[in-house]
């Protein structure tokens, strides 16, 4: 995979910046702009960034669930003897990316098991606008979505399959239209029909982060998201996080790529054996800091 | 209710379009049972003569064979792609989740019985047909309590390293009662003149297991899978 200054610069290009080679149904309408003549369905024209998040309806049997801060309140989880987190505290609020970065074995995914509720902490609590870990789990987890280093997809099915049973689960109204907007979105509406065995890393990457996004969540964690993308998939990957953010959605990401992150985070925390080590509110020059982490004593 | 039986249809559905484009659990689960009673006929029928109640004997222990494979099978390809962190992820009842998979094994092991009480009627010249509505619901019964166990050790087993020694040790001892419930009923369905008292008395042993077995796996199936 390409690293280096070309990552660093598709990182921080705007996403309506054509050298991004980003697919038409990426770029976002423009205020000025009529939203008709973007071609795109109607669940993806988006009303601003307070309410488009909500725009998709979801059936009511599930409930709703909206909030506009995360707040990570002194949380530990123990695996046996061993401290995946220690007294880890910090907040973050709508439209804010926020990336967790750190060494393997940091506890960055375990953090992201525990706010996407898959893991509840041994001490400490979460609180998502102003309800708990374990208030309404299933309406919690309507306004969640993850993006995994695994990507949640079964190959036998194909990319259509996959999005409208995921996006029937998650409570979608209308999930086939859902799917098909989706997968316009990942500009990947050609290969609607194919099984998602058939596609590589990089196209399997996108149906799952439409998985992931297909009942618009309002907190979106995402697990080593730019593993196996090339240039182009990066690039229509990180315009889709600036999109998110945009929308007012929190978006949270564990990843080693920096250079990438540099361009991306408005919040950078820092983790080392299960403990903030440093938090950036202004992340800039994420590479010395994370050498200056790294050759830090260990408490 | 209703989004709980949607939650279930839906997992139901998805895992027979997956096994239907696939058909390598039904495929493997097949084969394995079959080759089980054909092991069983060439060990034990003698000039056209199997022992008594051999048949029955011989049906279980194929369809509960073959159900630890279909079970270690269909929840390894939810491990693969790590869907079932995926499903669990999903703003859905977890139960109904359980319920179809639970669904979706017992479809599979249906099938293949569909398959393996012929072959067991034939080779042990069985006379597996002569009831066969209290046939349907001895192996519908049996094959729930099995299959609503298993489902349940199977998700727990997921992320075991040894996962595929620690399901039958689990299983078997747990699932037993069933088994010989199952045994006992279709003995029974194979004499020359049925006691239907006894037949009744075996298939209510196996419809309180099933409810038993189902209650507490949708009691224990969210707390079990949350850590």
């Amino acid at each position: 995979m390409k690293r280096g200054p070309d990552r660093r610069e598709a990182a921080r290009a705007s996403p309506l910046d054509p050298s991004t080679s980003l697919p038409s149904t990426v770029l976002r309408a423009s205020p000025s702009t009529s939203l008709q003549s973007t071609g795109l369905p109607s669940t993806l024209l988006r009303a601003g960034p307070s309410t488009s998040l909500r725009t998709r309806p979801l059936t009511p049997s599930i409930g709703h669930v909206d909030f506009d801060r995360l707040v990570v309140d002194d949380v530990s989880r123990h695996f046996g003897r061993r401290r995946a987190l220690s007294h880890v505290s910090f907040e973050v609020l709508q439209g804010t990316v926020l990336g967790l970065l750190g060494p393997n074995g940091a506890g960055k995914s375990t953090m992201l098991a525990v706010l996407a509720t898959l893991l509840r902490p041994t001490s400490g609590h979460v609180r998502y606008g102003s309800f708990e870990l374990d208030d309404r789990r299933p309406a919690l987890r309507a306004a969640i979505g993850v993006l995994g280093h695994d990507l949640f997809l079964y190959p036998e099915l194909t990319a259509r399959e996959n999005l409208v049973f995921f996006g029937s689960l998650a409570g979608v109204a209308e999930p086939d239209h859902a799917a098909l907007a989706a997968l316009e979105h990942a500009g990947l509406a050609d290969r609607a029909n194919d099984p998602v065995g058939s596609f590589s890393r990089g196209m399997r990457q996108r149906v799952a982060l439409e998985r992931a996004l297909i009942h618009r969540p309002r907190l979106v964690l995402l697990d080593e998201p730019f593993t196996g993308l090339d240039d182009a998939s990066t690039g229509v990957l990180l315009a889709r996080l600036r999109g998110l953010r945009e929308d007012g959605a929190i978006v949270i990401l564990a990843t080693h790529d920096l250079d990438l992150a540099e361009g991306l985070l408005d919040r950078a925390v820092f983790l080392r054996d299960g403990r903030i080590a440093e938090t950036l509110e202004q992340p800039d020059a994420l590479r010395n800091t994370y050498r200056s982490i790294m050759t830090r004593e260990r408490p | 209710m209703t989004g709980f039986l949607r939650t279930a249809w839906l997992v139901l559905r998805k895992d027979m379009t997956v096994e239907v484009r696939s058909l390598e659990v039904a495929l493997t689960t097949l084969f394995f049972a079959v080759s089980t009673v054909m092991v069983f006929a060439f060990a034990l029928v003698r000039e056209g003569s199997a022992p008594d109640d051999g048949a029955a004997g011989i049906l279980w222990i194929a369809v509960s064979f073959a159900g630890t494979l279909a079970l270690g099978r269909t929840f390894e390809r939810e491990r693969q792609a790590e869907t079932l962190r995926a499903l669990l992820l999903a703003p859905a009842p977890r139960p109904a989740i359980y319920v179809g998979k639970l669904l979706g094994i017992v479809a599979l092991l249906v099938g293949t019985e569909i398959i393996l009480v012929p072959l067991v009627a034939f080779l042990f010249q069985a006379p597996l047909f002569a009831h066969p509505a209290w046939l349907l619901v001895i192996l519908v019964t049996g094959t729930l309590g099995f299959a609503s166990v298993g489902t349940l050790f199977a998700a727990m087993l997921i992320r075991a390293r040894s996962r595929d020694v620690l399901l039958p040790v689990l299983l078997y001892p747990i699932t037993v009662p069933v088994i010989i419930a199952g045994v006992r009923a279709t003995a029974t369905l194979l004499q020359p003149e049925v006691e239907f008292e006894i037949l009744r008395f075996w298939v209510a042993l196996l419809v309180a297991f099933d409810i038993v077995f189902v209650t507490l796996a949708l009691w224990t199936f969210e707390p079990l899978m949350t850590d």
